[in-house]
């Protein structure tokens, strides 16, 4: 029995990979879950919409590099975040006015902005991979480890090494501050205050003089924000692949269901689910459970429930399940 | 009067036009490359058949087209296939027991799911039955499987097939695709429309990952190479007399001759195909049931009031359409002779056939072959074409500029900009597409 060199284990495999990766889903999530409260569609383009922001984070960065200015033991990227938001922000103003305003002007049914945005997908899709191709690009630098596993063995005198990456500080750090503005944004502002009313009860939202243009430009700029921060927290803590984003699509997605769609309390729940119920359903418990158990003992499997190569099913068990028995999510989103 | 008939007009002028563009290709750059285009094209056209029976007779949105033409390349693999006695007698009986356990358990929960009365006792007896059946179920399975893969793992280490005529498995890709489809719709039927596509987007992951992990199965990235075919071998061909006399009397090259023979088979098979499944859906279009399709499309709740089972009839149209699709994946996969996993990807597989059917036109069966056709000559062509335009524009560059080398760099992934600029011009200007239905 070796309790602490369990935990230890648990929190390095388990624990912090999965709290990074549910705060990317989060912020993925909300975007989705935004784009579904005010203009209530599913915007497939969501993931092309991260790889595109996350694509122009990259080009700054190493921009940036170029210059030699950089964060010290933070990565550049951070400094390059606003330019990511404002590039996107203004794709996405443009896709709004050339594309999508048409179908809200004939008050067209959703699936037709569902195939719409799919249209959109494809042209984002293009352009991140003419202006950067297809390649893997790493472009994290500062300091690459918060708790190094040696030192944490050599403070500790366990067997088992903690490693704290940065990105993954950052990405937690990073996502708080991002989800604390926007609740501030949505409670206290009433700009906010007017695009949740406008959630809630669009005719009513009219009523009382809301300009729904305003708040449909209001809703992509957070977009924006949500995506290019969601996008490049997950290209820095793996790296930027432009093909990843779309398979991104599905846990994002799920995420927002099973919190109960146009509901962002509940997309951040949704998010930590998801990512837990991934790495958890996925990781080798062997070492684990060899720690656990009594001396020299250690199970002859790797003591994985599923293949890595699963993930995709955890997020779409959680999704059929939460569709079979609670279709409007964890917390009540919209239903129809 | 006269609308229709002018609307019934454009059709052949159009699949002419389309005849015109594929000869071009044979007369600029070979027959070769046409004939590909061609069988590609009338797959697609399947495929675009599927997703307009789904989307343009009932409003459902499937983003799991990927899915189901995977499928259908699994059962080519799984019928036609020789088994491999070794790896049956090393674990299939094994593998088997797993499954059937695995159907057992989940029939299981469901039994227990209605019988217990609803509570906190229903919800942890399932949960537990369900975590024990997973266990029995790996339990069972991992032995199997692993002794499976270590039969002879560089040429099978699988279970391999039924050895069946391939044809054979044309039917049974769309069954294949068929049950699939009748699980999610079942689970994300008679919810909100979106939940529907992303249920669909869902299980085309899933099913790919199992292609791509199951080795016992598939191979997984292994993939599976020569699988027989329906028409005779080129080399078999080339060395036949009857053919090499055939060749002469036409003054072709046998080895072009026979390739190039070879595809023309394919084409014919292919066309009966369509043919078929056109006619089918025409004739179900203008039946009562056709009818009523429609009027449950166009407005659900006034069919609702009149007893049409909406949510029955979108179950019966989603599978259908799924087989469909299924049908056209076997038939992609007997073309290409090879079952390739990691080759399935969603924009080319599910988005692309969606271009197909808009742009085609939604309803219209003769504009879903048509934009089959004519959307996968220009996924085809733009490249090169793209190509072209570059070097036109950049002849008087210098060759070794950098400038010149990443335009044609860039050029190559063209294609899906250009189709996604197609899909909304063509849905924001002309929304019913080029053959609007009737």
């Amino acid at each position: 029995m070796d309790i602490l060199n369990a935990l230890v284990a648990f929190a390095n495999f388990v624990l912090i990979p999965a709290t990074a990766y549910g705060a990317q889903l989060a912020l993925g999530a909300l975007g989705v879950t935004l784009i579904y409260g005010v203009l209530r569609f599913s915007n497939f383009a969501h993931g092309e919409t991260m790889s595109f922001g996350a694509m122009v984070v990259v080009l700054v960065t190493a921009l940036f590099q170029s210059w030699g200015i950089s964060l010290g033991p933070l990565p550049t990227a951070l400094l390059a975040l606003p330019f990511g938001i404002a590039v996107t922000a203004l794709l996405l103003l443009t896709t709004d006015r050339v594309v999508y305003k048409f179908y809200r002007k004939v008050k067209a049914a959703p699936v037709m902005l569902v195939i719409v945005s799919t249209g959109v997908m494809f042209v984002m899709n293009g352009i991140v991979r003419m202006v950067v191709g297809t390649e893997d690009r790493r472009f994290a630098d500062g300091a690459r480890f918060l708790v190094n596993a040696r030192d944490f063995k050599a403070w500790s005198g366990l067997d088992e090494g903690l490693a704290i990456k940065t990105t993954q500080v950052i990405t937690v750090v990073v996502a708080l501050i991002t989800v604390a503005a926007l609740f501030w944004f949505l409670n206290k502002t009433r700009t906010g205050k007017s695009m949740r009313a406008f959630s809630d009860n669009e005719d009513l939202a009219l009523l009382s003089g809301i300009n729904p243009e305003r708040v449909v430009t209001i809703t992509w700029l957070l977009v924006a924000a949500l995506a290019t921060i969601a996008g490049a927290l997950y290209g820095l803590d793996k790296s930027f692949k432009p093909f990843i984003y779309q398979q991104l699509l599905l846990p994002v997605f799920a995420a927002a269901i099973v919190g109960g769609i146009g509901n962002p309390l509940g997309a951040i729940a949704g998010g930590f689910v998801i990512a837990f119920s991934e790495v958890t359903l996925t990781y080798a418990f062997k070492k684990v459970i060899t720690y656990l158990g009594p001396d020299s003992w250690s199970p002859d499997g790797l003591v994985q429930l599923l293949s890595t190569d699963y993930k995709f099913a955890v997020s779409f068990a959680i999704l059929i399940i939460v569709l079979l028995f609670k279709p409007t999510g964890l917390f009540k989103g919209q239903s129809i | 009067m006269t609308k229709p008939d002018m609307k019934k007009s454009r059709a052949p002028q159009y699949f002419l036009a389309m005849a015109l563009l594929i000869s071009a290709v044979g007369l600029l750059q070979s027959w070769n490359s046409a004939l590909s285009i061609l069988n590609m094209g009338l797959i697609s056209a399947i495929m675009a058949l599927g997703v307009n029976l789904q989307w343009g007779y009932a409003g459902l949105f499937n983003v799991g087209v990927m899915g189901f033409v995977a499928l259908g390349g699994l059962a080519v693999v799984l019928t036609s296939m020789p088994p491999v006695p070794a790896a049956w007698s090393a674990g299939g009986g094994r593998i088997v027991a797993a499954l059937v356990v695995g159907v057992a358990i989940i029939a299981g929960a469901a039994v227990l799911w209605k019988k217990m009365p609803k509570g906190r006792t229903r919800g942890l007896v399932l949960t537990a039955f369900l975590v024990a059946g997973f266990f029995l179920f790996r339990f069972l399975l991992d032995p199997a499987v692993a002794a499976i893969e270590a039969v002879d793992p560089a040429v099978s280490g699988y279970l391999g097939g039924l050895g069946l005529p391939v044809m054979l498995a044309w039917p049974v890709g769309g069954i294949l695709a068929a049950g699939a489809a009748w699980l999610v719709a079942k689970t994300a039927l008679g919810l909100r429309s979106d939940y529907l596509a992303i249920a669909t987007l869902g299980i085309a992951e899933i099913i790919l990952a199992v292609m791509k992990n199951e080795d016992w199965l598939s191979r997984g990235v292994k993939n599976v190479n020569g699988l027989p075919r329906p028409v005779p071998n080129e080399i078999d061909l080339q060395n036949a007399q009857w053919f090499l006399d055939m060749m002469t009397r036409f003054g072709m090259d046998p080895t072009t001759g026979s390739s190039i023979f070879v595809k023309l088979l394919y084409a014919l098979l292919f066309l009966a195909v369509i043919i078929l499944i056109v006619t089918a859906m025409e004739l179900a279009l203008k039946s009562p049931w056709g009818r009523m399709m429609r009027a449950i499309r166009d407005n659900e709740v006034a069919a609702e009031a009149m007893g049409k089972n909406v949510t029955g009839r979108h179950l019966q149209i989603f599978v259908l359409g799924a087989a469909i699709i299924g049908v056209a994946g076997a038939m992609m996969t007997t073309l290409d002779g090879q079952l390739t996993p990691t080759t399935y990807q969603p924009l080319r597989y599910t988005f692309l056939v969606w271009v197909m059917v808009i742009v085609g036109g939604s309803g219209n069966n003769w504009g879903a072959v048509l934009g089959g056709m004519l959307i996968w000559f220009l996924w085809i062509e733009v490249e090169p074409i793209g190509a072209w335009i570059v070097n036109v524009i950049t002849s008087g560059m210098d060759d070794g500029s950098a400038f010149k080398a990443g335009l044609i760099e860039r050029v190559a992934y063209m294609r899906y900009l250009t189709m996604g600029v197609i899909l909304l011009v063509v849905l924001r200007f002309s929304p019913r597409g080029l053959l609007p239905e009737k």
